[in-house]
């Protein structure tokens, strides 16, 4: 009974969370004589499906060009945001040095810092590097967000490995940064790969930076060319916008399935505890 | 002075002395934060104090910009647009942050209860916070969107509203459309961060309640609310700074609209700073998010400390 009571409470909530992916899909795969039939049951597809909407994406549309933009971008910048953090994160942990709390809590205030704060001035450092109109402007900004992030939970794995690992290979003749190669970074594994796919998810769906400091097609990244291009005026191409935005997450959601587990842990350790 | 030490290295013991291993031990801990350090610095403090400069200054895109003072300031806070602009990000915020803070506690709990099949369930509620709100909201765009908008069909079939609602372009019902997505996406987190809160408190304590005769009400005013306030606080803290900066929801489903009734602070500033190109006065509208986030930094850095000492 009151298992019952459970899942029936559950349900408007799995629903709610479910319901615009679900439509997405739907409307992706639907004729376009039966999406715009008001008479029609919109949830089901009886009319048979078509592919009309992923066909037009890829042979009228640089959908394909976007997505290898996307993934370019999310790759070097979450990348290089990882070296970046793991360095730092590390240093702060086990080397004590004069000024690692401070860098501590640096990391810290400015991974509350919300990208919208700093797109005006950013452009302006954009412009002066002469980023603009380059989807390298995203590589060079992303950092600003995934560094934070990364650093300030890679402190907290760090922090929960213990010292003997690597000091008993260091006795051993090895030199520090071996020690995190070999040692440390083999067992904080799922740490690192938790907040490198954060990183990567908030790369791969920044819009406001695409939107401030790329203008042209091939420079677009997938959010920004989906809003700006797949709706054209007043004629909207809602089913090859639905297949795009599912395509676009696919990536995401696959890395998700396989990581929950780690993500979920990791996420709450970070906001919960250094 | 590097080369000497180098030559030493080789020929002294394996192990060096303390002193001077710690040394060089601090100059590599250095050599390591330099780049997050610097990317800090160059990123993020440097551009910050540019927009305190920039929202002080007429810049306008192709001019240097002249220095003027609060002149920014003065000229918003009389803005009819900026005023309302304000009014609207502090009512998204709070709505927001309240809906999100109640349901985060109702779903935390269904899941808490939850006999088996909680991580398939956590999965799949967690998908709105996991995949993109630029993408997902172009879901949410299309399905707000007349006559085809499917929120509509099911209203009306279940029988709650007897007339389509024109969500987006009607000013109430715009401001609810973007607070209902801003919900949807935001809800995950809260309700898996409480979840991760409600976990860690002893089963015993339930146990003793129950034999004490406590309701299911009691143990959660006596137990759960005090011991999850922590948690509960940073949550809110942190996302009230993240939802009171959102862009992407606004900007996809209404651009500010209808009438400027749903701009929020990062919409405007897009708007003014960059479409406009009154760059100086774009960085005086972001920067009042800036408040927001100091004060909650502040509290939330305080609470996080509190916590490391107690674990």
């Amino acid at each position: 009974m009151r298992r019952l009571l459970v899942y029936a409470g559950l349900a408007p909530f799995v629903a709610f969370a479910v319901l615009p992916f679900y439509w997405m899909a739907v409307t992706s795969l639907k004729t376009d004589a039966e999406t715009y039939n008001l008479q029609a049951m919109p949830f089901l597809i009886r009319h048979g499906i078509t592919g009309e909407h992923y066909a037009l994406l890829f042979q009228q549309t640089p959908f394909l060009l976007w997505y290898r933009n996307t993934v370019a971008v999310s790759v070097l910048a979450t990348l290089g945001s990882a070296a970046i953090a793991v360095l730092a994160a590390y240093s702060i942990v086990r080397i004590r040095f004069w000024g690692s709390d401070g860098v501590a809590v640096g990391t810290f205030l400015t991974y509350l810092v919300p990208p919208t704060l700093l797109f005006v001035p950013l452009s302006e450092v954009v412009g002066r590097l002469h980023l603009i109109d380059s989807y390298w402007a995203l590589v060079l900004t992303y950092p600003t967000f995934i560094v934070p992030l990364c650093t300030w939970l890679l402190i907290g794995y760090f922090r929960g490995i213990p010292r003997e690992l690597e000091e008993s290979a260091m006795v051993d003749g090895a030199t520090r940064l071996a020690a995190l190669v070999r040692v440390v970074l083999p067992v904080a594994v799922p740490g690192v790969l938790t907040t490198v796919l954060l990183g990567f998810t908030l790369s791969w769906g920044n819009l406001i930076y695409p939107l401030a400091f790329t203008s042209s097609t091939p420079q677009k990244v997938l959010t920004v060319g989906l809003l700006t291009e797949l709706v054209r005026g007043d004629v909207f191409y809602w089913g090859s916008l639905m297949a795009a935005a599912l395509l676009a997450s696919v990536p995401i959601a696959l890395a998700y399935s396989f990581f929950t587990s780690y993500f979920v842990s990791g996420w709450t350790a970070g906001a919960t505890k250094g | 002075m590097t080369v000497r030490a180098g030559a030493l290295d080789t020929a002294a013991p394996r192990v060096p002395a303390v002193g001077r291993r710690r040394s060089a031990e601090a100059r590599l801990g250095y050599l390591m934060v330099a780049p997050a350090v610097l990317l800090l610095i160059l990123l993020i403090a440097y551009p910050f104090l540019m927009s305190l400069y920039m929202s002080l200054t007429d810049e306008y895109v192709g001019t240097p910009g002249r220095f003027i003072g609060l002149g920014n300031f003065v000229y918003l806070l009389h803005d009819d647009v900026f005023r309302q602009t304000a009014i609207n990000s502090v009512l998204y915020t709070v709505v927001a942050v309240g809906v999100k803070t109640v349901l985060g506690i109702v779903l935390a709990l269904l899941l808490y209860a939850l006999p088996w099949g909680s991580r398939l369930f956590r999965g799949v509620i967690l998908l709105p916070w996991v995949i993109p709100t630029a993408l997902s909201t172009l879901a949410w765009w299309w399905m707000y969107t007349p006559p085809y908008s499917v929120v509509n069909w099911m209203l009306m079939r279940l029988g709650v509203i007897s007339q389509p609602i024109l969500w987006l372009s009607d000013p109430a019902w715009a401001r609810i459309g973007i607070i209902v997505v801003n919900v949807w996406r935001g809800l995950p987190f809260y309700a898996i961060t409480f979840l991760a809160g409600l976990v860690a408190i002893p089963r015993e304590l339930f146990e003793a309640a129950e034999t004490d005769g406590a309701g299911p009400l009691v143990q959660f005013r006596a137990i759960i609310l005090p011991l999850l306030r922590p948690i509960l606080s940073i949550v809110v803290m942190y996302s009230t700074v993240f939802t009171i900066a959102d862009f992407e929801i606004v900007f996809i489903l209404t651009r500010g609209g209808p009438m400027n009734m749903t701009h929020l602070f990062s919409t405007l500033a897009f708007q003014v700073g960059l479409v406009s190109t009154f760059i100086g006065r774009g960085a005086a509208i972001t920067l009042f998010i800036f408040p927001v986030l100091a004060v909650a930094s502040f509290f939330i850095l305080r609470l996080v400390r509190a916590g490391e000492e107690y674990a």
